[in-house]
């Protein structure tokens, strides 16, 4: 057990050294403009007052390694500096909207996976059946597909032609809980179709990996049904890849909801990040950047503590 | 489970089976009409080289055929049920309950993710046969049975955990827990050592006995199954040559392949002519080595006389391959030295010369690996007479084409042909071409005939010693295979556990009294007589009363 | 032409269908000025036209041709994404098989900073990138290909790795053979056939990357004719059931499936899969 423990907290550290790593990153990608960053941002045609502002802003005026452990300190109580664009402290563009990124995505997940995995897991046990086929022929498709085609898609079938759905999800603090399911319905099935193609695919594939496999062969031969073969025998040794699947798709809906959130005019983050990249706002990205980061990180974290902890060969050593 | 068996009807009765496989959208016939009879409590041998589709006759008493294949005529029938064609259900319920099957692989074949008496209790519960404290109740006692140590707490082990000897013996068990009519054992004993292999073997077949079960054995080796089984069937091709009690079989076999798959056991290298001693061409000092921390050698030392065969003898783990990886510079050495012709060899290929490394060539195991799939034999075979010899145009074609003859192969037919164009014989014959073309001193065989069947195998030994008399070669013969050493070598070197056991002319280590090792090494290699196991098991138990 | 016949015939339908999806785009995209009735930044009309004889798609937000606009996309969207894809290749090949043949330190580091860059989900980096750098096709696609180099990196070492751990590979090095011999002649050759299957796939991924980011107003800019821009510019005439803005989403996602046809079909055909 010590092993394992020993283990799991390395996979800890080595994703603390990472995050580090990618805070540098991010903080320094800004160093990477030749000449004066603040000029370079603000183009040739700005006054040299905005100029000095901005560089006073970035706090270009100190050395790097000062700025950086400034920065981070900041980063880490909250303090995300302010806006270049409209000046405004950047934690209070970001805090509401990213609850309503997180209720998009936990909507599009709680739907998606369950969904994804049953059908995999089907798609595995009739392998090259009927459903087998259309359903791989039916995920490629999903999976070529740019988001925001499906986005419209459904916004010319559901909302224009049918009225069912606003094409628009208008959505504001005061929003009432079944209003806000309403209103996200659309954003939220787009993004389900697109990660529960991958799941579905990519749970399929983890398990017709092992029946090839001469235990699965076993199994078949001490008598398991073709049900039991792939509920008892195969599932527990596909655990550890599927949640990486999972974890996986999980993490792109948090950069697959910034084309959803445009499309469907949802204030989320994405949308401010869409927006503060074209106005080249340098904090507001660093800091959505760090966060994303973050939550990817963390989710990566997760899937390699389940895929120690469900290998037997790990958890019961020799 | 209706029983309609008039008393000594057939347990398992296979009449003109057919299978076919599926090649490149065509079918072709895998087992091609055979015959077979098991009567209850007979232990019946299906032996045959690679390609005689004696597992998937094993499987198809079980009504099962492996996906890409299927079944194209005949009958199987159990105890009056015919399989073939029979619904899944029913096939699916006979498994386990009264058809069993032992894989050849059984650290492969225990899923990972369970314990082992997880696995073994899983069909007695679910057909109802036992309760769960009842199945493990039983599960000990058959693993006592099978003489495994520790049988109260073995079951409680995860496969990883457990070695390949103890697992393959816990497979049988398994197989045994629904007390089934009959078990198909699919070459149990391949994977394993020679010293496990007895051990193995006769706990199977003690525990087979004591509870009257049927089975059918499947192997390509004949001193196995004449241990095991009561009557022996030679299958070759998907066809049956012969079949006839065991002991008449080997008394007095009838058909010509039968009589040759006896034969390869008895070859010999010619004697010399030159009886005189050979000078040292290379010389092993001291020798350590290791992987990281892990220590695979120490003290290694001894001597390659020019123009001889040493044969470098142990069983998996013994380092053997470890050494010929030190001495090709691969995995330099941690300490001593390797001297080639009376000057050290530095320790890395790195730092070797050119002229030095084309003095040491090597033929490796498996034919599959050591040839690029993506290059024809022409460029295999004739890169190293470019790169060393500096051979091109004409020169390097009739040389390339002269190495080719020279291990009879035609150029003419396989000058162009891909290495998956080639049969496995014939894949191990470019692959000692190739480390001809560097015209070397030293050639290092590691366990070149241990994947191919016996005939093949056989010619393969006799090309290696004509071409050793013709050329002056020094031969280092890495092997398991004991028949293999008393056929070619010169000199033997015995290794065990990273370290040299015993060391001399064959003759001598031969010859009794063998250190204790070499001794355990010699008597387990089974041999043609269906008493041998019988009788090695009753001395066994007297040493140790 | 033989071979290629045979080839063509053992194709399973899809593939044949990817395959000829795939050649009519790269027609398109070559003959473009050919092909197009107007030119690409032609202002023929008024804005958002109906369908008619002279303008076969009608005309967008600033009364240029759609189809004209449409068929210069085919040209500029995948000349882009193909440049992208290419780089990205020639640099996870070579820093992937560097690393699985030199092994080692090499091979640490290399695996190290890809292991950081993927640690950060692509499009955040390249979000972050361009903010940096501002928008522009030479900074697009450098930063793609960049990005993406690392997924080539891991596969074409992983694959490497398999082929190096062969015994001919041993051979070639105890012979004395150097390291780009080896490369060249011991391993890509069988390493080819996954990478071929991989371009594609990484092709399909670079062209959605590009189309999205264009999409958002990040990516190839105007006046240049994209199929990603074209439906951000055009979007509100959905909203009036008029179908014509997602004809350009239409065209991605046509060539997105069609090359996974083609790879699906590689990929069977490389592992010797059945299913």
């Amino acid at each position: 057990m010590t092993g394992i423990a020993r283990l799991v907290l390395q996979r800890l550290g080595l994703g603390l050294v990472t995050l580090l790593i990618v805070s540098v990153l991010i903080f320094w990608s800004v160093e990477l403009l030749p000449g004066d960053a603040a000029q370079e941002i603000l183009g040739q045609s700005a006054t040299p007052e905005t100029v000095a502002a901005l560089r006073h802003q970035l706090n270009l005026d100190q050395p790097p390694m000062t700025r950086y452990t400034h920065w981070l300190q900041a980063m880490a109580h909250g303090d995300f500096g302010t806006s270049i664009a409209n000046g405004l402290p950047v934690s209070k563009l970001i805090s509401e909207r990213l609850g309503n990124t997180l209720f998009l995505a936990a909507f599009a997940g709680i739907i998606a996976v369950p969904l994804a995995l049953m059908l995999g897991i089907l798609a595995a046990l009739l392998r090259n059946s009927l459903f087998d086929r259309a359903a791989s022929i039916f995920t490629l498709t999903a999976i070529s597909f740019p988001e925001f085609f499906v986005a419209y898609i459904l916004i010319l079938f559901l909302s224009v032609k049918l009225g069912l759905f606003p094409s628009i999800s208008n959505i504001t603090p005061s929003t009432d809980f079944a209003e806000r399911i309403y209103r996200s319905f659309l954003p939220a099935l787009a993004l389900t179709l697109a990660i529960t193609a991958h799941i579905m695919r990519m749970t399929r594939a983890a398990l017709i990996n092992l029946f090839s496999l001469p235990y699965i062969e076993m199994a078949r031969l001490k008598g398991a049904s073709q049900g039991r073969v792939v509920m008892v025998h195969a599932l527990r040794n596909a655990l550890a890849p599927i949640v990486n699947v999972v974890v996986l798709n999980l993490a792109y809906l948090v950069t697959g909801v910034v084309i959803v959130e445009v499309v469907f005019v949802y204030p989320g983050f994405g949308r401010l990040l869409v927006d503060s990249v074209s106005k080249r706002d340098v904090p507001v990205v660093q800091a959505i950047c760090l966060i994303i980061s973050m939550t990817y990180i963390l989710l990566n974290l997760f899937a390699d503590i389940v895929s120690i902890v469900s290998n037997p060969r790990l958890m019961h050593a020799k | 489970m209706p029983r309609q068996d008039p008393p000594d009807a057939p347990l398992l009765s296979i009449r003109d089976l057919r299978i076919e496989g599926k090649a490149q959208d065509a079918w072709l016939p895998i087992v091609k009409g055979v015959d077979l009879t098991v009567k209850r409590g007979e232990v019946f041998g299906l032996i045959g080289e690679s390609g005689a589709g004696k597992s998937t006759i094993g499987l198809a008493a079980m009504g099962f055929v492996r996906d890409g294949c299927r079944f194209a005529g005949g009958s199987v029938k159990f105890d009056g049920i015919e399989l073939i064609g029979a619904p899944r259900k029913l096939r699916r319920g006979l498994r386990s309950s009264r058809i069993a099957y032992v894989a050849q692989s059984a650290a492969a074949s225990f899923n990972p993710a369970f314990r082992l008496i997880d696995q073994h209790v899983e069909f007695p519960v679910l057909r109802r046969l036992m309760t769960r404290t009842e199945a493990e109740a039983d599960a000990v006692e058959l693993y006592r049975k099978l003489q495994l140590p520790n049988p109260d707490e073995i079951g409680f082990r995860y496969p990883h955990q457990v070695s390949g000897g103890q697992l393959q013996r816990a497979m049988t068990a398994m197989a045994m827990a629904c007390r089934p009519d009959l078990i198909i054992f699919d070459e149990p004993t391949t994977a394993l050592d020679v010293t496990t292999q007895i051990e193995v073997l006769s706990a199977i077949r003690d525990a087979v006995q004591s509870l009257g079960t049927a089975a059918i054995y499947v192997s390509h080796d004949l001193a196995v199954v004449a241990q095991m089984a009561d009557r022996v069937m030679v299958l070759r091709n998907g066809e049956t040559i012969e079949e006839a009690p065991t002991r008449t079989m080997l008394s007095s076999p009838r058909q010509d392949y039968t009589k040759s798959l006896w034969a390869v056991r008895s070859f010999k290298a010619p004697p010399r002519q030159d009886a005189a001693p050979a000078s040292t061409l290379m010389k092993i000092e001291k020798v350590d080595a290791a992987y990281g921390e892990h220590k695979v050698l120490s003290g290694i030392s001894f001597d390659l006389p020019k123009g001889r065969t040493v044969a470098v003898v142990g069983e998996s783990g013994s380092g053997k391959s470890t050494l010929a990886r030190v001495i090709m510079g691969l995995l330099p050495a941690r300490g001593g030295r390797v001297e080639l012709a009376g000057k050290t060899l530095p320790p890395g290929y790195r730092e070797r010369s050119k002229a030095e490394l084309r003095q040491v060539q090597m033929v490796y195991q498996m034919a599959d690996t050591a040839l690029n799939p993506r290059q024809r034999v022409r460029e295999i075979v004739g890169r190293p007479i470019r790169f060393y010899l500096g051979l091109t145009g004409k020169a390097l074609e009739a040389r390339t084409r002269q190495l080719l003859n020279d291990i009879e192969l035609d150029p003419a037919v396989y000058l162009d042909r891909l290495p998956s164009e080639l049969s496995g014989g014939q894949k191990q014959r470019v692959g000692i071409a190739r480390a001809l073309a560097a015209d070397p001193q030293l050639v290092i065989c590691d366990e070149v005939t241990s994947s191919l069947d016996q005939l093949v195998a056989e010619s393969m030994l006799k090309l290696l010693v004509r071409l050793q008399r013709e050329r002056d070669l020094t031969y280092m013969f890495i092997t398991h295979d004991i028949a293999t050493v008393r056929a070619i070598a010169d000199e033997v070197v015995v290794m065990k556990e990273g370290v040299v056991v015993e060391s001399g002319p064959k003759d001598e280590i031969f010859r009794p009294p063998h250190h204790p090792y070499t001794e355990l090494l010699l008597s387990s290699v089974p041999e043609m007589d269906p008493d041998w196991l019988s009788r090695l098991t009753a001395r066994n138990e007297n040493t140790t009363v | 032409m033989a071979s290629l016949i045979r080839t063509v015939k053992g194709m399973p339908p899809t593939a044949l269908f990817g395959a000829a999806v795939i050649a009519i785009y790269v027609l398109v995209a070559v003959f473009a000025p050919l092909l197009a009735p107007y030119s690409e930044r032609e202002v023929v009309g008024d804005q958002y036209l109906q369908w008619s004889a002279q303008h076969w798609l009608g005309t967008d937000n600033l009364g240029r041709d759609m189809l004209t606009r449409l068929i210069f996309g085919a040209r500029n969207t995948l000349a882009i994404a193909f440049f992208a894809t290419a780089l990205a290749f020639v640099i996870g090949t070579v820093t992937g098989l560097l690393a699985a043949t030199l092994g080692g330190v090499v091979d640490q580091v290399l695996s190290r900073v890809v292991d950081i860059i993927m640690a950060v989900p692509g499009l955040i980096f390249i979000l972050l990138l361009l903010t940096i750098f501002g928008t522009g096709i030479v900074t697009l696609i450098a930063v793609i290909a960049v990005l993406d180099s690392t997924r080539v990196f891991r596969l074409a070492r992983a694959v490497a790795f398999g082929i190096v751990a062969m015994d001919y590979v041993e051979a070639a090095r105890v012979r004395g053979e150097g390291l780009l011999w080896i490369m060249r002649r011991e391993i890509l050759p069988n390493a080819a056939a996954p990478l071929v299957a991989e371009f594609g796939m990484r092709f399909c991924f670079v062209f959605l990357t590009i189309a999205a980011l264009s999409f958002l107003g990040l990516g190839i800019q105007p006046p240049l004719a994209d199929w990603g821009s074209m439906v951000r510019e055009n979007a509100t005439l959905i909203t009036f059931g008029d179908i014509t803005p997602l004809l350009p989403a239409a065209a991605i996602a046509l060539l997105t499936v069609a090359v996974n046809f083609v790879v699906d079909w590689i990929l069977h055909k490389v592992s010797g899969m059945k299913d």
